[in-house]
């Protein structure tokens, strides 16, 4: 038996194939990485291809850098978290400073392209008289003649096709009008006066484009904008106002705006809109006070009736105790996605059974989904259906490491049930369970599921300018800017509205570091 | 009065007062599981049934489940199985290698990151879902087998969760485990790697079950990514699926829905209740141990 030694065992340098092996399978991933990087930036997606590229280089870095040993353990845990947890949230992060939503969904570029693209009618612009075709397939055709005597054949999407060069044209008339082009018709004047289709039809290309104006006139259509790259302006050559970008939104000198805008970083806007805003101020004040207040009474209901089925149920010598213990356990043991929607069935007003059940025993049918209160008193009873079990198996297993010693030493002393309850009990249970109640507080105050699948934060708040209900929390609120159809997106706000709850949870996380014992563990074997 | 009673009286009364309540709590508890039961034996699908037993007891419901072609609702009972046992082996492996140097290993940055998983794990990532949607469809772009509507690229972003609080649980189920056993194998020169398989993992199995369970029994139970990620009906997990017959989109099946949402709980239900003590024992380690 030789002296035994505290040291660190060898990090394994390696025998020579051991090497090898290495390095051959960092040479297969780097040939990945490099190949999905180049595929990414081909494909246009910039970000993707430079993160790849990034934790490529992060990976090599921690294979090779004999003092990152620890990290190379858990590297494909850090590579997903890096992908598909950290990145999304720098994301996200990234969108709080912009304006982007709808109306802002493009790049400056984009935006402008697109309205360099927009043609209008000119007062006076290349003017002709028109003659119109038809075919069996119900499309359109037209021959143009100006002033000059020159004429064109027009299809909707095609260039004009100068009349010299124009093919299978009918016999002629007397101002040079064929009677048909290949299987098209003529109209006749009947035809033209009650067919309401062919004035929306544009003919020839975006550039050369033509439509149709009053009964006889056809007119060839202008670039409505022009972009002005020296002054970064747009000129609208209809209306003849210029644009300016403010803010990602193309605003002229007398005040109006174009109907999209670009991306653009907007600073810290969308959080002095949050706070300051009365639009969004009138529901604001409540949402947060109730997203406490759910936050809070949901711990506290759930671990108290847990706390107490635990304590009445954790004498052995009860008989039944484990199947009272398991039919107690049942909340917990169903996808809550399922038991949400059922308890949302049961609560209905007119079909609902606890309706059906209230309306024989005492006659009364309480609004549930209408009344305010109501629905927070519903929310409440389902959220401590679906807790309960979580505290009762905790606690129950905290209530059994609680040292039989100390209750006896009370027991001498003279101390009763309740304050052997109040003493012992509950102060060694809020030591080891209290980290639970912190993180589950940070459950539930972001809990959007059950708050959406319920009641999808209803009931309205009447009057509010922006859409909210009463039993919205924060991350439902966020809902409606992100996702809710039927109104415009703002990715900003409800990024930056995501980020103030980020910081509230990330608060209270870090307070409950500094103050249990979590921390201490992480601390103490350093 | 009761201090007239006998000692066996009061032990009686004891037990008696117990399993009053005991009948209350049993009720709120089950109430809601009776009810769905209910309703999937009750042909006529809707939600006004105040009775427990419904008129026309049937398995109506049953047989339009498994055999309407439109909600293959064995296939979405079958990719939920898939998914979830891919997630979870993947998930528990990345999480017990991570775990280790962080109970075993000293490193610059040990506490700072524990910190920081924990704080990744609370930002509401709600927004971040139309990050992941891109993500995914680029992804896709490049390599269509990871891209949107296939289950591979759903286990992928599930993947991003796995360093998270399991990492906590798992790296104070190591600390429980003497280091004296690690340093005499040290002596003997054997490495990380060896102590690793051949000494700890054996002894971590129990709460390798536990969280793998509650990792399956999570993504088992995931709606949003899943409804976000895949499209098509037959790639949908059983979640997903089911929420279709509450959705407007179709006339709302209740019954329906109560007979599958039976169906898909029980597997969950018999897990949980067949190994009521091990999970116990793996949701009370970080808080209780010692």
């Amino acid at each position: 038996m030789g002296v035994r030694l505290k040291k660190q065992p060898k990090i394994p340098s390696g025998t020579l194939w051991k090497v090898t092996l290495r390095l051959l399978l960092l040479l297969a991933i780097d040939g990945f990485v490099i190949w999905f990087a180049m595929s990414a930036f081909a494909e246009g997606y910039f970000q993707l291809g430079v993160v790849i590229a990034l934790l490529g280089a992060g990976t090599n870095y921690v294979i090779l850098a004999k003092d990152l040993y620890p990290i190379r353990w858990m590297l494909v845990g850090l590579v997903f978290m890096t992908m598909f947890a950290i990145w999304p949230i720098l994301l996200t992060v990234f969108v709080a400073f912009t304006n982007y939503g709808d109306g802002h969904l493009l790049t400056k570029q984009q935006s402008i392209d697109l309205f360099l693209q927009e043609r209008y009618l000119p007062e006076g612009g290349n003017a002709y008289t028109w003659t119109g075709y038809i075919n069996e397939n119900d499309e359109y055709a037209l021959w143009l003649q100006n002033e000059d005597g020159e004429s064109y054949l027009a299809y909707p999407g095609k260039p004009l096709i100068p009349a010299a060069e124009a093919s299978g044209l009918g016999e002629l008339d007397e101002d040079g009008i064929p009677a048909s082009v290949g299987d098209y018709k003529r109209l006749n004047a009947i035809q033209v006066a009650t067919n309401k289709e062919i004035v929306d039809v544009q003919f020839g290309t975006d550039l050369d484009g033509v439509r149709i104006r009053s009964a006889r006139e056809a007119a060839q259509l202008e670039p409505k904008f022009e972009y002005d790259a020296e002054q970064d302006t747009l000129i609208n050559h209809e209306n003849g106002q210029i644009y300016t970008p403010v803010d990602g939104t193309w605003t002229s000198n007398k005040g109006d705006r174009l109907s999209f805008g670009f991306r653009a970083g907007v600073g810290f806007d969308n959080f002095t809109r949050f706070f300051k805003s009365s639009a969004l101020r009138g529901p604001l004040f409540h949402i947060i006070s109730w997203n406490f207040i759910f936050a809070f009474m949901s711990v506290f209901m759930t671990f108290s009736l847990g706390l107490i089925i635990a304590y009445i149920y954790n004498d052995r010598s009860l008989p039944g105790r484990k199947i009272i213990q398991s039919f107690l356990l049942i909340p917990y043991t169903i996808p809550s996605l399922i038991t949400i929607i059922i308890w949302r069935g049961m609560f209905n007003n007119e079909y609902g059974v606890i309706n059906r059940i209230l309306e024989s025993l005492f006659h009364i049918a309480p609004a549930w989904t209408v009344e305010p209160n109501l629905a927070k008193i519903a929310i409440l009873i389902v959220n401590l259906w679906l807790g309960y079990p979580y505290f009762m198996l905790i606690t129950s297993g905290a209530l059994q490491a609680i040292p039989e010693d100390l209750y006896e030493a009370a027991s001498i002393d003279g101390a009763n049930g309740i304050q052997k309850f109040f003493r012992i009990t509950l102060p060694m249970l809020l030591v080891s369970v209290g980290p639970l109640l912190v993180a589950s507080f940070v459950y539930n105050f972001n809990n959007f599921n059950l708050i959406f699948l319920f009641i999808e934060g209803g009931p309205p708040i009447p009057n509010s300018p922006t859409r909210a209900g009463y039993t919205d929390i924060l991350i439902s609120y966020v809902y409606n800017f992100a996702f809710a159809a039927g109104r415009a997106k703002e990715y900003g706000l409800g990024a930056a509205i995501t980020i103030i709850i980020f910081i509230i949870v990330a608060a209270i996380t870090l307070f409950q570091f500094k103050y249990t014992r979590m921390w201490e563990e992480v601390g103490e074997n350093a | 009065m009761l201090k007239n009673l006998t000692f066996k009286q009061r032990i009686w009364l004891g037990h008696a007062w117990r399993w009053l309540v005991a009948i209350i709590l049993v009720g709120f508890a089950i109430f809601p599981v009776l009810w769905v039961v209910s309703a999937s034996f009750n042909p006529s699908n809707s939600l006004a049934t105040a009775k427990l037993i419904p008129d026309n007891v049937g398995l109506d419901n049953y047989r339009y489940l498994l055999n309407t072609p439109e909600f293959p609702f064995l296939t979405w009972l079958w990719n939920s199985i898939k998914i979830a046992t891919i997630t979870t082996v993947l998930s528990v492996s990345i999480t017990v290698l991570a775990a280790y140097p962080f109970s075993r290993l000293r490193f610059k940055g040990r506490e700072t990151m524990l910190k920081l998983i924990l704080l990744i794990q609370v930002f509401p990532g709600l927004l971040a879902m139309i990050a992941m949607f891109t993500l995914v469809t680029q992804f896709g772009a490049i390599i269509p087998a990871l891209g949107l509507d296939t289950h591979a690229g759903l286990i992928m972003v599930y993947l991003g969760g796995a360093m998270g609080v399991n990492i906590w649980l798992m790296k104070g189920f190591f600390d429980t485990i003497p280091r004296d056993i690690d340093e005499s194998a040290m002596v003997d020169g054997a490495t990380h790697w060896q102590i690793f398989t051949q000494l700890l993992l054996p002894l971590m199995r129990p709460i390798l079950v536990v969280i793998g369970l509650l990792t399956f029994i999570g993504t088992y139970g995931d709606f949003i990514l899943a409804r976000i990620l895949l499209k098509s009906t037959e790639q949908y997990p059983l979640m997903v699926g089911l929420f279709i017959f509450t959705s407007g989109e179709f006339s709302k099946k209740w019954g329906a829905f109560a007979a599958g949402a039976l169906i898909g709980a029980l597997p969950i239900m018999t897990i949980y209740l067949l190994l009521q003590d091990q999970i116990v024992g793996g949701l009370t380690q970080g808080a209780v141990k010692g």
